[in-house]
């Protein structure tokens, strides 16, 4: 801890904004999960905040970005408003999916933020397709994928990355290793566990990256989109972290021991951010009372967003299957 | 002549039809693509798409790996990024290797992002037996993809359908597919110089009649419209219907024609268990139970895999004969 951070005041603020924003407003939905506001599955993403975060700040507005059903820290981080995302969770027509989706669900045109897939590598051909989409039409973007390590097991993930480092294709492949797939211990499903290895075997470049530093975790994202933007072709990112939440509102956490969840408490990433950044006196105390005081703020109107939003009318029901043409039945 | 063939027009076949629209959509929109298995170099594994590598480059069409899921799922991506790809999965046994990307993406983004998404998909791929290529390269499985909403199911069984339904399919702004027999790539026929887009909203009266309706769909029309004109030589005048969309389904075509001739059979190469022909049959019922004069009645697949050897494989699927004899049925065994 005696280095001292490489990046402005500003910047720090706003990565420690970034994280305590998607940590709170995820508290917040457990709560309301609890009091029945929020139903259907939960997946929480606190205690992995710093790779949306820092992923992030690498992407541009014409980047893609496809996530999995834990993805409502990369909604936030991407850009969409709490709001339309709280709204969302309730199921109302204010939500950015009008409701149709739900937590797992998350969509956003605006933001290029291609979902929100509940199939585990499901969204991966997706960015694929985005990227030779770019690639053919001579753009030079990113498209991010995230994805969990448990997603490496499915023949999607082996073919996405196949596909695109055959085609040189700008992928940005984003592994949240958090070491279980629900209560499946990576050990416990993979015969060779060093998923990065597995992706460098395809051919393209591959990094493992500490995913409880933001800072390391942004560096690495940038490092790999200017070799994407450069015409390299995709780039492998795995960031190891760990999930503090039970893997969904269901999960009674069987499969691991308190003391081993204790033990990455202690590396938590707003945590660990926060004290260096003190350290190096690049903030103060009030800095980051300041930053609470902004996201309970911004989390009460969102809420207030939510629950003042209305329910879509089931006369409505059968619109968004097909493209309004009136061609259906 | 050899313009002409290069068009799809004039003496040409199902197979050149098709290429030559898939080189027409090309030619117009070079936002269109072909994609999937050996469409390239190797000329398409039922040789659909020959010629079309070396003359539209490896850009244009793809040879991908041996990867169903991510080719789709890619061409699901590459529509959300402004392409029009068409992605030709070998065959629809194999497609249930992708059928994760098709119903799980394709047919619900639209509706999961509330509409702010969709994706103008075309996906094509051969279906259907009769070539002796056994259990895993014969079956129809075209109702496992028509019971999906969010997608849009269509089977050519016409040359001028092969033809034009593509570039109906390709101007959709969302996921079409079109199921092409396998058994009539090599189907001769004439067809109009000017022939070119078709509509993929509606069924069609192949046949007129006023006895009985038959409805099919693909490869199964021929031997319907076989067994239509042997009928009529018998004195039954039955009406063919070809249902040439899958889903939606055309319910005013059939019931239009039911209530005329108040007797119909269903004609479809898949397994009857849970077949497209049930499908059909329950919305005759619902609709016009009151106006006909017979049981309804289908001629399905037998419940086996395809077999292999010839005979075994023709015993498993709809005959003439067997439409012939099951219309007759409906008439009270009057021949019999
Ligand atoms: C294809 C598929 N199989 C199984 C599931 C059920 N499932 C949901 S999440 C999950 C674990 C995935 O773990 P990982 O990819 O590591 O992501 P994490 O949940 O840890 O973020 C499983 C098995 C699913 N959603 N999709």
């Amino acid at each position: 801890m005696t280095t001292v951070t490489p990046i402005s005041q500003a910047h720090a603020l706003e990565l420690l904004q970034g994280m305590v924003r998607i940590r709170r407003f995820e508290e917040k939905c457990a709560e309301l999960y609890s009091a029945m506001k929020i139903r259907g599955f939960l997946h929480l993403y606190i205690g992995e905040e710093a790779i949306a975060v820092g992923v992030m700040q690498a992407l541009r507005p014409e980047d893609s970005v496809a996530a999995t059903y834990r993805e409502h820290g990369h909604a936030l981080a991407r850009g969409l408003s709490m709001g339309s995302v709280m709204a969302e969770m309730y199921g109302k027509l204010e939500g950015c999916c009008r409701g149709r989706g739900g937590s797992m669900h998350l969509f956003d045109a605006a933001t290029r933020f291609f979902g929100g897939s509940a199939i585990v590598a499901g969204g991966i051909p997706l960015s694929v397709g985005l990227a030779l989409a770019d690639k053919m039409q001579e753009r030079a973007n990113v498209n991010a994928c995230f994805f969990g390590e448990g997603a490496a097991a499915e023949g999607e993930f082996h073919e996405s990355i196949n596909l695109a480092t055959l085609w040189k294709l700008p992928v940005l492949f984003l592994c949240e290793n958090n070491r279980y797939a629900m209560g499946t211990a990576l050990e416990r499903s993979e015969s060779e566990t060093d998923i990065h290895l597995k992706a460098q075997s395809y051919g393209l470049k591959s990094e493992v990256v500490d995913g409880m530093d933001v800072i390391a975790v942004e560096q690495a994202a940038q490092r790999a989109c200017d070799a994407i933007r450069n015409g390299e072709g995709p780039y492998f990112l795995e960031f190891t972290t760990y999930r503090f939440r039970p893997h969904s509102m269901f999960d009674p956490e069987l499969y691991r021991e308190k003391a081993e969840v204790q033990a990455w408490k202690e590396k938590d990433p707003i945590k660990l951010f926060s004290q260096k950044l003190l350290a190096d006196g690049l903030i103060s105390d009030t800095d980051i009372s300041r930053i609470e005081a902004k996201v309970q703020d911004e989390i009460t109107a969102a809420v207030e967003y939510a629950e003042a939003g209305q329910w879509e009318a089931v006369e409505d029901l059968q619109r968004y299957v097909y493209s309004e043409r009136g061609h259906h039945e | 002549m050899s313009n002409q063939r290069e068009s799809g027009t004039g003496e040409t076949t199902y197979r050149e039809a098709i290429r030559a629209a898939i080189r027409e959509a090309m030619l117009e929109d070079p936002r269109v693509f072909l994609m999937g298995e050996d469409v390239g170099r190797y000329g398409g594994c039922y040789a659909v798409s020959k010629g079309l590598y070396e003359e539209f480059g490896p850009e244009r069409v793809r040879d991908t790996p041996l990867s169903e899921s991510v080719f789709v799922g890619a061409g699901i991506g590459a529509a959300l990024g402004g392409m029009r790809p068409i992605v030709e999965v070998m065959s629809i046994n194999f497609s249930l290797l992708c059928m994760d990307q098709i119903v799980n993406n394709a047919a619900t983004i639209q509706h999961m992002s509330g509409g702010q998404f969709n994706i103008p998909l075309v996906i094509r791929m051969a279906t259907g037996a009769g070539l002796q290529l056994a259990a895993q390269h014969s079956h129809s499985l075209e109702v496992l993809y028509a019971h999906i909403p969010g997608i849009r199911v269509v089977a050519p069984a016409t040359l001028e359908d092969a033809r034009g339904m593509l570039a109906t399919a390709l101007e959709d702004p969302d996921p079409v597919l079109i199921f092409e027999h396998a058994g009539l790539y090599n189907r001769p026929g004439q067809i109009a110089a000017d022939a070119g887009a078709v509509d993929i909203d509606r069924a069609v009266v192949r046949r007129k009649g006023e006895d009985v309706t038959l409805i099919t769909y693909g490869g199964s029309l021929y031997k319907t419209l076989d067994a239509a004109a042997a009928l009529a030589e018998q004195g039954i005048h039955a009406e063919v219907i070809d249902l040439r969309s899958l889903r939606p389904l055309d319910e005013a075509t059939l019931l239009d024609s039911v209530r005329r001739t108040q007797r119909a059979v269903v004609v479809d190469e898949g397994w009857r268990s849970g077949s497209l022909a049930a499908e059909v049959m329950a919305r005759i019922s619902e609709q016009a139970f009151y106006d006909l004069d017979a049981p309804l009645a289908r001629v399905c697949s037998e419940e086996v895999p395809i077999p292999y050897a010839k005979h075994m494989e023709q015993a498993a699927l709809p005959q003439t004969e067997t439409i012939i004899n099951t219309v007759k049925k409906c008439f009270g065994d009057r021949n019999d």
